[in-house]
């Protein structure tokens, strides 16, 4: 190893933290750029399946609390841009590969919301996914990278709890109610163990990622974690984890799974799930139908600050 | 999860960082917040903005939803100046000087703590 890249290592080693000014690999920059942006879009997609149902929620108090959460996700995205700007790409452009479709975002959000106790069940267990890696990320090795998942892990405990007592409420009312959660859970509980990529086996980059101590934990080891927290709580909710394969092993001290459905898994990474194309065309949408409010401030601005050099 | 988004067979793990775009940036801002009374304003991130005022309301809506400051500073990112990181390791990190700090300096134990 040359001396900079030794020194490089070491701080990584000593679980100290690598800030934007320091000597990097071009390996190490380009991982997390990729990773970075790739989050910050998911965020910024992420708002869609929940705005979705912002003026159909069913309680002034319901609608309040899923603005505040769609908020945060707009918030999360802003956070991530801003840590991936340090590493010397500009946000403006990752937007617009974004749009151009030659960045993707994670492909839990190109699945359909298609009953309110699909808000519940988004935040328990789509947020909960999210929470098992975001988490591990607080202590990733680039600083802007870590310092970001800090303040994104506190408000993610928000979206989580609002979304399991979302549906605690319907699974102690009507049977109708009931029924809505069971079909939500039915179809999210696959999609949400895909969230965490392929089987350690078929992730070539995991290695490096370690080494470099941006991924804290592999693949397979978080979707463990996140099925063993979220067994109980179903329970607790009295719904059917929708696979039969599902049960205590006491040998192991984990719960067993079945196998995920790697051909969906990659038709839908590949572009090709329900929603692919309708999130980024409502995405490039939003963008250009709100271009006059950007000129609308950019000449605002203008003009004050010629106001400011005339007085 | 992760975050990463699997690289399917056939696709290259390489993302593009940068294209060609009409229009200008808006300039980028440090925030900084002071978390409460008492303490110091401290860096919390950046953000883009067309001018100062925006900027303040957009890191109010950014950074502090929760109550996490009772005061904000925008400061332009490009008004920033710092040691380029060589130089750093140079002036900012010595530390050879050891005689300036207080555990430098043997007191005998029984005129107490000092």
């Amino acid at each position: 190893m040359p001396p900079p890249e030794e020194q490089f290592q070491s701080i990584v080693d000593a679980e100290e933290k690598i800030e934007p000014s320091d000597w990097m690999p071009e390996g190490y920059r380009k991982t997390l750029i990729r990773q970075i942006a790739q989050h910050a879009h998911s965020e910024v997609i992420g708002m869609q399946p929940e705005g979705n149902w912002i003026t159909r929620a069913p309680s002034l108090h319901r609608k309040a609390i899923l603005m505040a959460k769609v908020q945060d996700e707009a918030g999360h995205g802003l956070y991530l841009y801003s840590a991936a700007e340090t590493l010397g790409v500009n946000r403006d452009e990752m937007q617009e590969l974004l749009h151009q479709g030659k960045h993707k975002y994670s492909s839990i959000f190109n699945y359909p919301t298609l009953n309110w106790a699909d808000m519940g069940t988004i935040g328990w267990l789509v947020d909960g996914a999210a929470i098992t890696n975001q988490v591990m990320l607080t202590r990733c090795s680039y600083g802007p990278y870590s310092r970001a998942m800090v303040r994104i892990c506190k408000e993610e405990s928000f979206h989580q709890r609002q979304g399991y007592e979302l549906l605690i409420r319907l699974c102690q009312g009507a049977p109708e109610q009931k029924a809505m959660a069971q079909d939500s859970i039915n179809r999210w509980w696959w999609p949400a163990l895909m969230m965490f990529g392929p089987h350690d086996s078929e992730s070539p980059h995991t290695q490096q990622s370690m080494a470099w101590k941006i991924k804290r934990v592999t693949n397979d080891d978080l979707r463990q974690q996140f099925v063993d927290m979220t067994v109980p709580q179903a329970e607790y909710l009295g719904l059917t984890i929708p696979d039969p394969e599902i049960a205590w092993n006491d040998q192991r001290g984990h719960y067993d799974f079945g196998e995920i459905d790697w051909e969906e898994f990659w038709r839908v990474v590949k572009g090709n799930g329900p929603m692919n194309r309708e999130r980024v065309a409502h995405k490039v949408k939003a963008w250009e139908d709100g271009a006059w409010v950007r000129e609308a401030a950019t000449v605002h601005a203008e003009k004050k600050q010629r106001a400011r050099t005339a007085a | 999860m992760t975050y990463d988004v699997p690289v399917a067979p056939g696709e290259t793990a390489e993302i593009e960082e940068s294209t060609q775009l009409e229009g200008e940036t808006w300039p980028m801002w440090e925030v900084f917040v002071r978390a409460r009374r008492g303490i110091s304003h401290v860096h919390i991130g950046s953000l883009h903005a067309p001018d100062d005022q925006t900027a303040l309301e957009n890191a109010r809506d950014v950074y502090t939803r929760r109550g996490e400051g009772v005061s904000v500073w925008v400061v332009p990112s490009e008004a920033v100046s710092a040691f380029e990181p060589d130089a750093a390791a140079e002036y900012v990190a010595a530390n050879e000087k050891v005689y300036r700090l207080a555990t430098h300096y043997d007191i005998p134990e029984e005129v107490g703590k000092m």
